[in-house]
């Protein structure tokens, strides 16, 4: 445990000089901010409080910028030591490589839990300035809070195994981009596309479910806004995917951040100094 | 302390190693000499585990290569080492002083031994090469290590902090490491090093003290010998050498000769001022060893 915590102290502090820290919190706080500010009009009376209407924004904003935030930290996890040439030495050292790929994912999680907190944080403030019943969707923004520290594992994970795949800090950072685009943005174009093509048939009841299950960043969207009582209010995809139990969407969410990880641990074994 | 029995290693059709065979044992400084691309990098990981051999075994104290337990012994120190230029020397060291469980107090004195205390705390990306070499070096003194893999350890170097890398080198030798060292600087490994293994292409074509291996060799053994002025020519023919220059004449002869040669000199009297015997350079023989391997491989 001693050696993951020195990996993971090394880390935060590589990412601290590297401005990543500052990067991942500002990032997250400035849309936060835009979005508290662009929600403050009054969006007619819907019953719900304030801050149950500002998680389901930030929902949507999580599910773009979380995984973002978590592939740009992790692609260079395990190419960037084999470009360095720090890589053969520390191998030689007595210490198993998941423990090292432990530290490093404890010191991005931990980043991500900042950046988090922080623009959560900016958010939640807007809304109880605005609206003192806001106290009502606090439950809801906890939820989001640590579903969103799982989704980012989940992506860390994946992140990992690119970085270990790819070798090469370059191709690994287009493969991460590459990836993003097609989970977080063509998947459920993709997905939105079929449905409708299939216009209720047995793919939209049977098959279109279990992708969207499939997919951590769906899976993450669709526990929280089943979860949250403002699920009308920011639908997307949420409407056809009602019938879906929010506990599958979360064993959907464990399960990824759990394999992501050993799915990194097992690629990184397998590279060659 | 290792053992390296018939290793070979095979990068696709390029024979990197071929049935290299030694041992280095507790407290001996051996080092490893060959060509640019004759395996010594290869051989060095190899034995810490970071890439298996085609064939042939490796032990270091009875444990497997790259096994926690070998790893727990061994120090390694990689030719161009690097590390992550944000840290600073200190926090490297830390670093790496808690990855062997050590406590990460030993940093500060640990680079003060490698002379860099005065940069203890600056970023490891504004270190000299040299510096960084250093920090190399002490994190592979971390933790009184049995048996130490030293890559190329004095390039980059500068001159005083070779003497004091040999000096701490014998010291460790001393308290009872194996330590196996490659360089291309060949004056300094003569004088600091208990035994030679020259590999060549890949082949292990020698591996003994430089006596033994001077012995071996047969070179021809040079006299220089300083004649009085004005005699240098008579010298020579007499001697059947080479005039070197007005006051010099070089004679060469094989090893058996030299006594018989010397006794010559000395019966020219007033005709010469002084002689010298030079052996045979680590160089000649270097090459004298290289040499027999290329025509060994060009018969076979
Ligand atoms: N990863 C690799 N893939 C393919 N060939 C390799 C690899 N590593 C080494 N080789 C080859 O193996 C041979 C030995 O290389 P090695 O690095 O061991 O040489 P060396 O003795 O350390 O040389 P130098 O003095 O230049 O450091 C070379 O022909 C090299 O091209
Ligand atoms: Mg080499």
């Amino acid at each position: 445990m001693s050696r993951v915590l020195a990996a993971a102290g090394a880390e935060f502090r590589i990412a601290l000089r590297n401005r990543w820290v500052t990067i991942a919190v500002a990032m997250m706080a400035l849309f936060a901010a835009v979005l508290s500010a662009a929600g403050s009009a009054p969006t007619g009376q819907l019953g719900a409080d304030k801050l149950s209407v500002t998680v389901a924004s930030l929902t949507s904003l999580a599910v773009y910028l979380v995984p973002l935030i978590a592939l740009l930290m992790s692609f260079d996890a395990i190419a960037g030591e084999v470009e360095r040439g720090t890589l053969p030495l520390i191998l030689t050292y007595p210490v198993a490589r998941w423990q090292l790929l432990a530290g490093k994912f404890l010191a991005h999680l931990g980043i991500l839990a900042l950046s988090v907190v922080v623009g959560y944080g900016i958010a939640a403030a807007a809304a109880f300035w605005f609206d003192p019943r806001a106290g009502a969707g606090l439950a809801a923004l906890f939820r989001l809070t640590w579903t969103s520290l799982l989704l980012g594992a989940a992506f860390l994970g994946i992140g990992y195994a690119i970085s270990a795949f790819a070798r090469r800090p370059g191709a690994a950072a287009g493969l991460v981009i590459g990836l993003w685009l097609v989970l977080i943005v063509l998947y459920d174009l993709g997905l939105l596309a079929a449905v409708v093509a299939d216009a209720g048939g047995t793919f939209t009841r049977a098959v279109f479910p279990w992708l969207l299950l499939a997919n951590p960043a769906d899976a993450f969207r669709l526990y929280n806004l089943a979860a949250s009582e403002a699920t009308a209010v920011a639908a997307g995809i949420g409407g056809a995917a009602g019938a879906i139990p929010p506990a599958r969407a979360l064993a959907s969410l464990v399960l990824w951040a759990v394999a992501a990880f050993a799915f990194g641990v097992a690629a990184f074994r397998r590279v060659t100094p | 302390m290792l053992r390296i029995s018939r290793v070979t290693r095979q990068f696709g059709s390029v024979a990197a190693l071929s049935d290299v065979s030694f041992d280095v044992a507790a407290g001996e400084r051996v080092a490893l000499l060959g060509h640019n691309g004759a395996g010594k990098s290869t051989l060095m990981k190899i034995v810490l585990g970071l890439i298996p051999a085609t064939s042939g075994s490796v032990s270091v104290a009875g444990h497997a290569p790259g096994s926690r337990a070998a790893r727990d012994l061994t120090a390694y120190l990689p030719e161009n080492v690097a590390f992550h230029p944000a840290l600073t020397g200190r926090e490297q060291l830390r670093f790496y002083l808690r990855m062997k469980g050590e406590p990460p107090k030993a940093a500060e004195g640990l680079l003060e031994r490698v002379g860099l205390g005065h940069a203890i705390d600056r970023r490891i990306g504004t270190y000299s090469k040299g510096m960084r070499q250093r920090v190399g070096l002490a994190q592979a003194l971390i933790g009184r290590p049995r048996l130490m893999i030293l890559d190329e350890p004095t390039s980059g170097l500068d001159p005083v902090s070779r003497r004091e890398f040999y000096a701490i080198l014998d010291e460790l030798a001393k308290g009872g490491a194996a330590i196996l060292l490659s360089s291309h600087a060949l004056t300094e490994v003569e004088a600091r090093t208990d035994r030679i293994a020259i590999l060549s292409r890949g082949i292990l074509v020698a591996n003994d003290t430089i006596a033994a291996l001077r012995r071996g060799a047969g070179l021809p053994i040079q006299l220089q010998v300083a004649a009085r002025p004005e005699t240098a020519d008579e010298v020579a023919e007499r001697l059947a050498g080479v005039r070197v220059n007005g006051r010099r004449v070089d004679v060469t002869c094989e090893p058996d000769d030299k006594l018989d040669r010397l006794g010559k000199i000395a019966g020219l009297g007033h005709l010469v001022d002084d002689v010298e015997v030079v052996p045979p350079s680590l160089e000649d023989i270097y090459s004298h060893f290289s040499r027999l391997a290329d025509r060994r491989e060009g018969r076979a």
